[in-house]
């Protein structure tokens, strides 16, 4: 019943500064502002993850002169984690338009992060020129038919990791393609209700402004089948900037890319690096920690900005 | 300016058969501009990315491609066939543009 006021349904404008904890409770989203302690306190049983994204290695812009020095920082950002994140999830366009050597940079980096593993998906500028030859000879390993898609468990919560940007439609919407839902439906088809689920994936799985390309095209097909959990939360990249929207159980989250921000929808002319200088784009690019205290069912998502 | 100079000398080249000719396609705030370029079979055709995002030239049919262009990156095809060439940024598919060579 009522279920129109239950849905509670809103969207967030991007925030820039300290860190924020989104709650959502039946669906109605609330904030507060933490002090970076909170964000520490660690209950028996919880856990922790990070989120990067967009790290673009091999952009140069007014914006960022050297985004390998960012990706660094967010790298030193999350080394100073207490308790340090279980994984990391890093949600695409690792390169900057494919550059040569790129992706090594990406990993060379990335190896000295504490946590124990990292998950990746791609973004369209690390599989736009070969079809993903290169990112799936790296990270296709262990993933369903090397297709770049995967899930796996953590302490009772699911993980999905979708693959979006290998069919890019003519009017650049992100795709996940018939095969990919269907392994989704059976992925989670015996999962009970109560099952924790977050799904991470390139382009955001929600139509945030079409215009621009920032939506899947056939992503409400994909939610369709994780509807009935109670708890899903959708980790998105793409559009380097802070958006969050609540849809019944469903709560969606964009990141900061850790390069260069994008205007806000709709803001600019179009989409692309914002020409601001380096230390006011400091405060626009970040990292994401997501919290999981069981008992508590929404996952809480701080996000926090390099500057 | 650039554009107006390539658009002279392939006038030039119209009425001077065999003479190679150039023309020039802007990329700024993710549009080709001129959307639609007219050229004379021969012509040499450059794009110049003035945006910081990444951009390419992909050819609708396969006929061409670029890899990804920074910021001030150009790439150039000739033309030796007539024909219609329909072309987009493989990162932003609703940037599309065409050659038509006569």
């Amino acid at each position: 019943m009522d279920r129109i006021d239950r849905r509670g349904f809103m969207e967030c404008m991007a925030w820039a500064g300290t860190g924020l904890v989104w709650v959502a409770t039946g669906g109605v989203l609330s904030s507060r502002v933490i002090a970076p302690a909170a964000a520490a306190e660690a209950k028996p049983g919880s856990f922790s993850f990070v989120q990067i994204s967009d790290t673009h290695i091999g952009f140069k812009g007014q914006a960022n002169g050297d985004s390998t020095a960012t990706l660094q920082q967010a790298v030193d950002r999350i080394n100073a984690l207490q308790p340090a994140p279980a994984f990391v999830l890093h949600t695409g366009d690792q390169t900057h338009g494919q550059k040569a050597g790129a992706f090594d940079t990406v990993a060379e980096i990335l190896k000295s992060v504490k946590t124990e593993r990292i998950f990746y998906v791609p973004g369209e500028h690390d599989v736009f020129l070969d079809g993903g030859k290169e990112y799936l000879g790296r990270y296709g390993a262990g993933t369903v038919n090397g297709r770049g898609w995967q899930s796996f468990d953590y302490q009772g919560t699911h993980f999905v990791g979708l693959v979006n940007v290998l069919k890019y439609k003519g009017e650049g919407m992100g795709a996940l393609g018939e095969e990919q839902i269907e392994w989704l439906a059976k992925d989670v088809g015996a999962l009970g209700s109560s099952t924790p689920i977050v799904v991470f994936s390139h382009v955001p799985l929600w139509a945030v402004y079409p215009q621009w390309g920032w939506t899947t095209e056939d992503a409400e097909r994909a939610l369709g089948h994780l509807r009935r959990f109670g708890s899903v939360t959708v980790l998105n990249g793409h559009i380097h900037q802070v958006l969050q929207k609540v849809e019944g159980t469903v709560t969606f989250h964009t990141a900061m890319s850790t390069a260069f921000p994008q205007p806000a929808p709709g803001s600019a002319p179009a989409p692309g690096p914002m020409k601001i200088p380096e230390a006011e784009a400091r405060r626009m690019i970040g990292v994401t920690d997501v919290r999981y205290v069981p008992g508590q069912h929404p996952l809480a998502v701080v996000d926090s900005t390099l500057g | 300016m650039k554009l107006v100079a390539g658009v002279f000398v392939v006038l030039l080249a119209a009425t001077h058969v065999g003479a190679a000719s150039s023309a020039a396609v802007g990329i700024e705030k993710f549009k080709f501009t001129p959307p639609a370029l007219t050229v004379p079979v021969g012509t040499t055709v450059t794009w110049i990315n003035h945006d910081e995002e990444t951009h390419t030239i992909t050819s609708a049919n396969g006929a061409f491609g670029s890899t990804g262009l920074g910021l001030d990156d150009t790439f150039a095809q000739t033309f030796t066939r007539p024909g219609r060439y329909e072309y987009f940024c493989a990162l932003h598919p609703h940037m599309k543009a065409i050659v038509i060579v006569k």
